[in-house]
């Protein structure tokens, strides 16, 4: 197909070739989202991050919708959102209504996802709806932004949607060949970008954006910075697929236990650990990968991004 | 087969504790685990024990039916015993119940399973999973014969999603497979991943809405006709 027009500046930007950081926002049971602003306007003071992610109830959870939050960060911050949005408590005509009503907002960038199952979230028994999976929500918005309809043909009124929609791959698949041809499938029904989940392993993660290349489409490596031992730990006893490094595992936890009364103290070591693994790190993936930039999921752990991308 | 487990004796208790008497069906058709005559016994022994408990007597008759969801068969094997009994109490699945009630207008028949599935044992004993969620668009011709309507959390059509690690899915904590990873398995075996990588445009959820009905010509099978054909 053809390529989409770049209407978000995080695909303009991406097109530019330049490498670039996104950030991410996540809205909880929450009505007031002063402290998802705060996050934003700390991201932006940076000067580093081109867009930031908000999510739309993680792991299953029932939060605030993401789209307000989006709208709002664009509104009041002046950061560009990527709104994500799942399939997973929508149906087609909600899932419609919702891009129209983001489209009308001013929101620019999509990123479509399953969504985690709602059984594992704190609202069990609800009725998961998948009615579209996500590889037919990007078949929605390309019908939506490049056709001006819905699903069936039925004519859109008023201006034409400008949305640029990306989708998710996972360098922790296991097994991967699925997860090629499913990243390909998505891209072929019009994905402009793609933000990977989090990644670790410096190699994998290379051989990960080396097989995606053959799609010549963006691609955001996903890290996630370890604020505390607790989130380490979590990430890796219970996110799928993750391991967390054990070198990084221990030092987090030998910086909890030696710096336990001096919060100060400790959070200095602890962003020391982070930068030192991830700066290489990203270095790396900067200089021999065709990745165009990093999605950086230090969510609650805006402080990081100063000294950690101080050298991009 | 369709997967039924019986309901807590307080609840079918609960449901029977006005009659004095009960006629008890099992059915001999697919549900499993068995519903047939010996379940249909030991039930009625559990109410009556039941019943006994709290100072009451029940009268019970347990019998059995090919299938249920037959009105001919459910008709014929038990009309001759409804007039001595208050209420009906079938071992089937939810649709012989439902079919029992249709046929027998006058008297009652309350449900002692619950249905949860179409399904079969699943490589171990007692050991049940779903197969078939009868969606009425079988997708099982692209792929390989291992159904993602079924056998996907999310009922996904392009699978798989980000939740599958070494094969296994994130609901029930990575103890089942992922229906898209053994479909990849599958079609990736028959040098068949051109299935795989077909884009599956979003569904027809009227075909899987309730109430569903069909209008479905019969064709019969000519008795003098051999069952096998080759060409």
């Amino acid at each position: 197909m053809t390529k989409r027009p770049a209407y978000s500046n995080l695909v303009k930007t991406m097109r530019e070739g330049k490498f670039l950081f996104t950030g991410e926002l996540e809205p909880r049971k929450m009505t007031d989202l002063s402290s998802i602003l705060h996050s934003a306007e700390k991201m932006k003071k940076t000067g580093k991050i081109t867009a930031a992610n908000v999510t739309d109830g993680p792991q299953g959870d029932a939060y605030t919708c993401s789209m307000v939050p989006s709208y709002l960060v664009q509104e009041k911050v002046g950061l560009e959102a990527i709104w994500q949005m799942t399939v997973r408590d929508r149906n087609r005509i909600a899932l419609f209504g919702d891009i129209l009503g983001g489209a009308i907002l001013g929101l620019k960038n999509l990123l479509a996802l399953t969504g985690d199952h709602s059984a594992l979230g704190d609202n069990k028994n609800a009725r998961p709806v998948y009615d579209l999976d996500s590889t037919q929500l990007i078949d929605l918005v390309s019908k939506m932004v490049d056709d001006g309809t819905d699903l069936e043909g039925n004519e859109i009124e008023g201006d034409k949607i400008e949305i640029n929609v990306g989708c998710a791959a996972n360098p922790n698949s296991n097994p991967r060949g699925p997860e090629i041809l499913k990243v390909g499938r998505k891209v072929r029904l019009g994905a402009d970008f793609i933000q990977t989940q989090t990644a670790f392993d410096i190699d994998d993660a290379k051989d990960f954006l080396k097989e995606l290349e053959q799609f010549n489409v963006p691609v955001l490596l996903g890290l996630f910075p370890l604020k505390n031992y607790g989130i380490a730990s979590y990430f890796d006893e219970y996110i799928p697929g993750v391991s967390v490094p054990k070198d990084l595992l221990s030092a987090l936890k030998k910086a909890k236990k030696e710096y336990k009364e001096d919060k100060k103290k400790r959070n200095e070591v602890i962003d020391k650990i982070n930068i030192e693994f991830f700066e290489p790190f990203i270095m790396e993936i900067k200089k021999t990968t065709k990745a165009a930039g990093i999605h950086c999921m230090a969510v609650h752990y805006e402080r990081l991004f100063e000294p950690l991308l101080k050298n991009f | 087969m369709i997967i039924t487990q019986q309901k807590d004796i307080e609840e079918i208790y609960d449901m029977i504790k006005s009659y004095s008497k009960i006629l008890i069906v099992g059915c001999d058709g697919c549900c499993q685990p068995p519903r047939s005559i010996n379940e249909a016994k030991v039930l009625a022994q559990m109410l009556e024990l039941k019943a006994r408990s709290e100072g009451k007597e029940l009268k019970w008759k347990a019998i059995t039916v090919l299938r249920q969801c037959d009105d001919r068969i459910a008709a014929t094997t038990v009309r001759p015993f409804i007039e001595h009994y208050d209420a009906i109490v079938s071992l089937s699945c939810g649709l012989g119940v439902v079919m029992m009630n249709k046929v027998f207008e006058n008297i009652l028949t309350y449900p002692a399973q619950n249905s949860l599935f179409g399904g079969a044992e699943n490589n171990a004993e007692n050991y049940f999973a779903e197969y078939c969620e009868t969606c009425g668009e079988c997708l099982l011709g692209v792929t390989g014969g291992v159904c993602p309507m079924a056998g996907c959390a999310k009922n996904l059509s392009n699978g798989p999603c980000g939740g599958t690690v070494g094969g296994k899915c994130e609901v029930g904590g990575y103890t089942h497979d992922c229906a898209w990873v053994k479909i990849w398995d599958r079609l990736r075996k028959f040098n068949r991943l051109d299935l795989f990588n077909k884009y599956r445009p979003p569904r027809n959820y009227r075909k899987w809405s309730s109430p569903r009905f069909a209008e479905i010509n019969k064709t019969y099978t000519n008795e003098e006709e051999t069952m096998e054909e080759e060409k």
